[in-house]
């Protein structure tokens, strides 16, 4: 069974998008992967510009994959979660993430729009994006950047979304492969990215 | 927990072509983007690597026909930035936009000016500015004569603050900031000193959190909708153009700060600014970085201390 060398992942990273209703959602999402989860997760949730937020130790604590608030120029390590700092928009470079003070974008810093199109170019199709719970349309033209460039698509179903204007957006703006309540995401997450490299691969892998 | 119904619905377009297999959860899963969105994706990729290539041309042509280059910049926000300055002209390509910054200087300085314009305030992450009073200040008041660089000063509200820190320290007389950024237009608007009336709440309150001593309003004056900053902050500031890309070291200094500008270089761009920061410090001179930018994967770590890491404070020490 393991005489070959375990394949690599198809998706290398995966990028993760939520505004209203997005910390217990975030939550549920990331107490679901694996510990051993061969991506990397980068996660744009909207909030005030004050530094001193307690949101990565909120989603540290029912993660089992560390989550950190990233500096500028950041490699990108597997099995890592991401945090977009507050007052800063996170963008993706291959293997790498940086922040930028540009303004506010659908009046957001960080946003979603930002962290999704820079990743789908850097990314392509080795990308999965998660539209989660929001209460804007930031997020919709990330998710079509995406599509385009031929990453993984899942937007929470709106009818089951805590707030329905950002995956709704989404959906009304481009073509989406998986719409999913939140309970499904987490484990479409867990079974996408893990099926590659094999069944007892998280065990033997890291 | 079983994924099987969970699959609710799949937008429009792509349910025919995911078909039997669609998001079900087995092997076929990981394949079905790949196949499926591939011809939509070739396409987007020719069309990138078209686009790619304009912003090459554009590049390169700004380089040669001004001398700008950007070509060390760095590509998420570059793009982001060079599409804002396509809507701003009102064209539809990089080439058309390339047609207009070559032939009209105008034009070029609204480029620079999209391209370099970011989010700056006065007192901005007021911890940096306690831990320069705090920390920083004493080392400087040391010296019989200071210079200061402020690398990437914008519109000159970061320089005006660190002008009303020394002056409340006792140290202005003694200082000399030089202000310098890439784009004439944002240094004229810093020249002038002159800020929105409708601002100075915010920076009221920045300059408390940053442990202001006096009333704020003391170091202007407003007029209709302005607040103009006093000119006893003005006298020991110079602003001139520099180019972090090109021009080279202009003087030696106690401190540089340069706050939220290498964030946008791409690594050889980054190296030769800090070979330039490194040049241009005196030895035990303060590095003031943004609070999110950090000397690890520079080669001149070891040159540094770490003097507050968390906001980005170092300190020459070779």
């Amino acid at each position: 069974m393991r005489a070959r060398a375990p394949k690599r992942a198809d998706y290398d990273l995966v990028v993760i998008g939520a505004s209203l209703g997005g910390v217990a959602a975030l939550r549920q999402v990331l107490a679901e992967l694996p510990p051993a989860f061969p991506a990397a997760v980068a996660i744009v949730q909207h909030r005030r510009p004050d530094a001193d937020s307690p949101l990565a130790q909120l989603l540290g604590s029912v993660s089992p994959l560390p989550v950190r608030e990233p500096r500028d120029r950041e490699r990108i390590e597997p099995g890592t979660v991401y945090l977009g700092p507050a007052g800063y928009h996170l963008l993706v470079e291959p293997g790498w993430l940086t922040l930028s003070v540009e303004g506010p974008v659908s009046w957001a810093r960080p946003s979603i729009d930002v962290l999704f199109e820079s990743a789908a170019d850097a990314y392509r199709r080795r990308l999965v994006a998660v539209l989660l719970t929001g209460s804007s349309e930031d997020g919709a033209a990330g998710v079509e950047a995406v599509t385009r460039r031929g990453g993984l698509t899942i937007v929470e179903d709106p009818d089951s979304a805590h707030s329905p204007v950002s995956p709704a957006a989404a959906l009304a703006r481009t073509t989406v492969r998986h719409v999913l309540p939140l309970v499904g995401i987490g484990g479409l997450l867990r079974d996408m990215v893990q099926l590659a490299v094999g069944d007892d691969a998280s065990a033997s892998r890291r | 927990m079983d994924g099987e119904g969970q699959l609710r619905r799949a937008a429009d377009g792509t349910a025919a072509a995911t078909g039997a297999g669609a998001g079900r959860r087995e092997t076929a899963t990981v394949s079905i983007p790949i196949v499926t969105n591939a011809d939509t994706a070739d396409a987007a990729d020719a069309v990138d690597d078209v686009e790619e290539l304009e912003l090459d041309l554009l590049l390169t042509g700004i380089a040669r026909r001004w001398g700008y280059d950007f070509r060390g910049y760095s590509p998420a926000s570059l793009r982001r930035r060079v599409r804002k300055a396509m809507h701003a002209e009102g064209v539809r390509s990089l080439s058309a936009l390339q047609e207009r910054v070559l032939h009209r200087p105008e034009a070029l300085q609204r480029f620079i000016s999209t391209l370099s314009v970011n989010v700056t305030g006065m007192f901005r992450d007021p911890q940096v500015y306690r831990a320069l009073r705090r920390q920083v200040l004493p080392m400087l008041r040391t010296y019989p004569f200071v210079r200061i660089w402020h690398a990437g000063c914008s519109t000159g509200e970061e320089v005006y603050s660190m002008a009303i820190l020394l002056h409340e320290e006792g140290l202005l007389e003694r200082c000399r900031i030089y202000a310098t950024d890439l784009s004439d237009d944002l240094l004229q608007r810093a020249r002038r000193g002159v800020f929105a009336l409708r601002d100075m709440q915010e920076h009221t309150a920045a300059y408390h959190r940053a442990g202001g001593k006096g009333d704020f309003s003391s170091y202007y004056i407003a007029d209709h909708q302005s607040a103009i900053l006093r000119d006893e902050l003005r006298r020991h500031l110079v602003f001139s153009q520099h180019n972090l890309v090109s021009d080279s070291s202009f003087n030696e200094f106690q401190l540089i700060l340069c706050r939220n500008v290498l964030i946008y270089f791409s690594e050889p761009l980054r190296e030769r600014v800090h070979r330039l920061f490194y040049d241009s410090l005196v030895n035990f001179g303060i590095l003031a970085l943004g609070i999110k930018e950090s000397m690890r994967y520079t080669p001149f770590v070891d040159r540094y201390e770490p003097l507050v890491e968390s906001l980005g404070l170092y300190r020459r020490v070779r």
